[in-house]
């Protein structure tokens, strides 16, 4: 008897269980999917009404990159501000951010729940080249806008596999053509050591600085590796010391370039021109050194370091200050990361203005049709460009030598597209 | 159902008690993807595919007793010999799997071997070492490995016949390999190699004594569970499509053995529920605290483990200990023990208060002064 009752109890729970399937099944979101019609027709409204627009970002809130993690904070706090004076052309926007841990298998999670869960218009910004790397065939393959990805590796403007991601700052191979430029025309004799990061990041910067100099007078005489588990590289800089090299290129992460610059002002016998690069250019990486020891370290930038006086006055910097005040109280507006998150987003505001369609495909073609736009918070000079051939929106920097306290620009600021042509492929 | 629940105590049904569980656990198993939205299904996927490692990491740690820190980096090279073979030699996505398993397996006897000298936190360092120097080791294997840039690889496409959508495809191909992988484990168990495991785990001497060959069986337990660890690997890169040296820090070898020890060690479905814990709790943290998940997550796993010290598995047995007013009988899990199952002497009456999901753990005998280093906490005893 008991053996029955038990069947028919499975039986009966089967049943239930397939009738609920059938009924209530969440696989109907599917079909929420909107498309436009007019002009537009048949392309892509998901997350995006005449009121509203709901983006999505991914960023290490936790985990080894946290630091990156307040980039978020700037980008919120840029669309509080614009949603205070009304939105973005009469829609108000809805950021969701998401935590992946600088994990790929995490940032995956975290991009299926934001495309599929929370039907976002738009991927706003992936950090970091792995995040970044794991999502996009996804994003490409479901057709969601990945612009503005918070890394500089070349790959995101490179190759036509991936008509819907696109990078923003300037790509790593722009910023070593920076330097080149700067050392063909002032030192060009110059015999380079190299000290980089053995990734994507630091390959990437290598090899465009080696064909940027390649047939010039500059020649990279020593190089040298470390791995990001090393616990410091002072073995690699007494190697690159022995080369006599009369410029250092240092191409590290922020913990390293503190280490090469306490380094190099420990040896007095070799003093090269040191040039750093932009990831390792934060106060907080030269404050440790002792400001007296790096003077007249070179390096480059592209946005208002909000720690700088000279912009204290400018009318950009000071909203920022203000809404981050206001929206992000516990942030520090003289982060750097917080600034490039309101520089990001401002300029995505700038690509939602310019779509001809409010829809998906509007803007994925018009971050691909930029034309010399202008970015409160970029410097002087430095515009967003793209264009057939051409995804890259940022190639131009501004060289900057640390004096006294700080920073100082100097030179005009070095277009690598007119300099050099379009990255190579 | 409470009824039913209440009779299957008794001799007479015992045997239809795990054909129920199986029954409404395959029921609901495989009618979850056609229920859920397509990301819902594919956290279920991540689900399995963690519970395929953890059940290996259970062989090694639940049941034989030695602790690893270097699992995931055997789960990365399982997902790498997926990931190159598919991207280097095109070839089928079941093909990689037997070479995943197989490499893993002998790459983990190749470990096995200082398993045979050293023990304990000893032990754990040296697998750690694998855990942390491997992502250095694949980002200057480049040419391979496609250095820190990683590997895209395709996604296993469905069949025009299945008529089911990819996240569906992708779920019931790990499903598959997941219950032949628990079933596996579960078989390991009950046959002399989780005897003589158990045996170790419980104490050395008296094991060796009984004709137990030590060294064969720590080795061949640390094989096992790298060909698990494989095993998931492998399918990690069919789910995810992609991998990097970053995605298999040595945090992932510390997240698998915390998910276990939460999950519950030594208990045959302590895996999956772990595996459930490592997917969901973080982004549950994530909606509790936006600042600070970390934290959150830190005092999620510290109150898992104050109030169930046996783990999420053995849950269910304390509390319907408490309820009963008598402590839970950890001593008398052993006849829940497959070959114990029909034992005599096994008390109807204390099964059929514990209910069908009391927990695994396993037996706990007199060694009162040799705690083995990965056995479960004890609970007091009667």
């Amino acid at each position: 008897m008991r053996k029955t009752t038990a069947l028919r109890a499975a039986a009966a729970a089967t049943a239930a269980l397939l009738t609920a399937t059938a009924c209530s099944s969440q696989r109907g979101q599917d079909a929420q999917d909107t498309t436009a019609g007019g002009a537009c027709k048949g392309q892509q409204t998901t997350g995006i009404t005449d009121k509203t627009i709901k983006l999505g970002g991914i960023y290490p809130l936790s985990g080894p990159a946290s630091a990156y993690g307040t980039i978020s904070k700037g980008v919120a706090a840029y669309f509080s501000h614009v949603n205070d004076k009304g939105g973005i052309d009469g829609r108000k926007v809805e950021f969701v951010v998401r935590d992946d841990g600088y994990q790929p298998p995490k940032a995956v999670e975290e991009a299926r729940r934001l495309v599929e869960q929370e039907k976002v218009f738009a991927v706003f910004q992936t950090l970091g080249t792995p995040s970044t790397a794991a999502v996009w065939d996804y994003l490409n393959k479901q057709k969601v806008p990945q612009p503005f990805v918070a890394t500089g590796a070349s790959a995101w403007g490179t190759g036509d596999q991936h008509p819907w991601t696109i990078g923003w700052q300037p790509n790593y191979v722009a910023e070593a053509r920076v330097y080149a430029k700067y050392l063909k025309d002032a030192r060009p004799k110059a015999k380079v050591a190299v000290l980089y990061q053995n990734d994507d990041f630091g390959k990437d910067l290598l090899g465009g600085f080696k064909k940027a100099v390649a047939g010039s007078g500059v020649k990279v005489v020593a190089e040298e590796s470390y791995e990001v588990t090393d616990p410091s590289v002072s073995a690699q800089m007494a190697s690159l010391a022995r080369s006599k090299a009369d410029v250092l290129l240092d191409v590290t992460t922020p913990k390293f370039g503190s280490q090469a610059l306490a380094a190099d002002a420990k040896n007095t016998k070799w003093n090269p021109l040191h040039i750093v690069n932009n990831v390792a250019s934060s106060a907080a990486v030269l404050k440790p050194v002792g400001f007296k020891n790096v003077q007249g370290v070179v390096s480059a930038t592209y946005f208002k370091d909000p720690a700088d006086p000279q912009w204290a006055a400018d009318p950009e910097m000071k909203a920022y200050k203000d809404a981050l005040h206001k929206y992000a109280p516990d942030a520090d507006p003289a982060n750097q990361f917080n600034a490039y998150g309101w520089a990001v987003a401002s300029s995505l505001h700038q690509a939602l203005d310019a779509m001809k369609c409010p829809t998906r495909e509007g803007l994925r073609d018009a971050v691909r049709s930029l034309k010399d736009v202008k970015v409160g918070m970029l410097l002087p000079g430095v515009t967003m460009s793209t264009g057939h051939g051409d995804a890259f929106p940022l190639e131009t920097m501004q060289l900057m030598r640390f004096k006294g306290e700080r920073w100082q620009l100097f030179g005009k600021p070095v277009d690598t597209r007119k300099e050099f042509g379009p990255a190579a492929k | 159902m409470s009824t039913i629940t209440a009779s299957l105590g008794t001799d007479r049904v015992r045997w239809l008690r795990p054909t129920l569980t199986v029954l409404v656990a395959a029921a609901v198993a495989v009618g979850a993807p056609f229920y859920f939205a397509p990301f819902q299904v594919f956290q279920l996927t991540m689900v399995l595919v963690y519970a395929v490692a953890l059940s290996g990491l259970n062989l090694l740690t639940g049941f034989g007793g030695q602790i690893s820190l270097g699992h995931g980096a055997f789960f990365a090279a399982g997902a790498y010999t997926a990931a190159v073979m598919l991207d280097r030699y095109d070839t089928s996505h079941l093909a990689t799997l037997p070479a995943a398993a197989a490499g893993c397996f002998l790459l983990g006897l190749g470990f096995g071997v200082p398993a045979l000298r050293l023990r304990g936190l000893y032990l754990a360092l040296v697998t750690l070492s694998f855990a942390v120097f491997l992502p250095p080791l694949l980002k200057r294997l480049e040419p391979v490995t496609g250095g820190s840039m990683g590997l895209t690889v395709n996604k296993m496409q469905p069949p025009a016949w299945s008529g089911l959508a990819e996240d569906q495809w992708m779920y019931f191909v790990v499903l598959a390999v997941t219950a032949v992988a628990l079933l596996l484990a579960r078989n390991l168990l009950r046959s002399r190699v989780g005897r003589a495991l158990l045996a170790v785990r419980d104490n050395e001497s008296a094991a060796e004594v009984m004709g137990v060959r030590l060294s064969l069986h720590k080795t061949l337990a640390f094989a096992w569970s790298a060909m698990f660890a494989g095993v998931a690997g492998c399918l990690y890169t069919w789910v995810i499509g992609f991998v990097s040296p970053d995605s298999f820090s040595f945090v992932l070898s510390i997240t698998l053995l915390a998910g276990l020890v939460v999950g519950g060690l030594g208990s045959l479905y302590g895996p999956l529920l772990g595996a459930a814990f490592v997917m969901y709790v973080p982004s549950v943290s994530q909606d509790v605290s936006e600042a600070a998940p970390g934290v959150v997550f830190g005092l999620l796993i510290i109150t898992v483990m104050f109030v169930a010290p046996t783990g999420l598995a053995g849950l269910p047995g304390r509390v319907l200990g408490a309820v009963a007013r008598r402590p839970p009988r950890t001593t008398a899990a052993l006849d829940r023990m497959p070959e114990a199952e029909s034992a005599p002497d096994a008390e109807p009456e204390s099964q059929a208060l514990s209910g069908p999901s009391e927990t695994h753990t396993p037996a706990d005998p007199a060694v009162v002064d040799a705690e083995p280093v990965g056995a479960p906490p004890r609970t007091e005893k009667e």
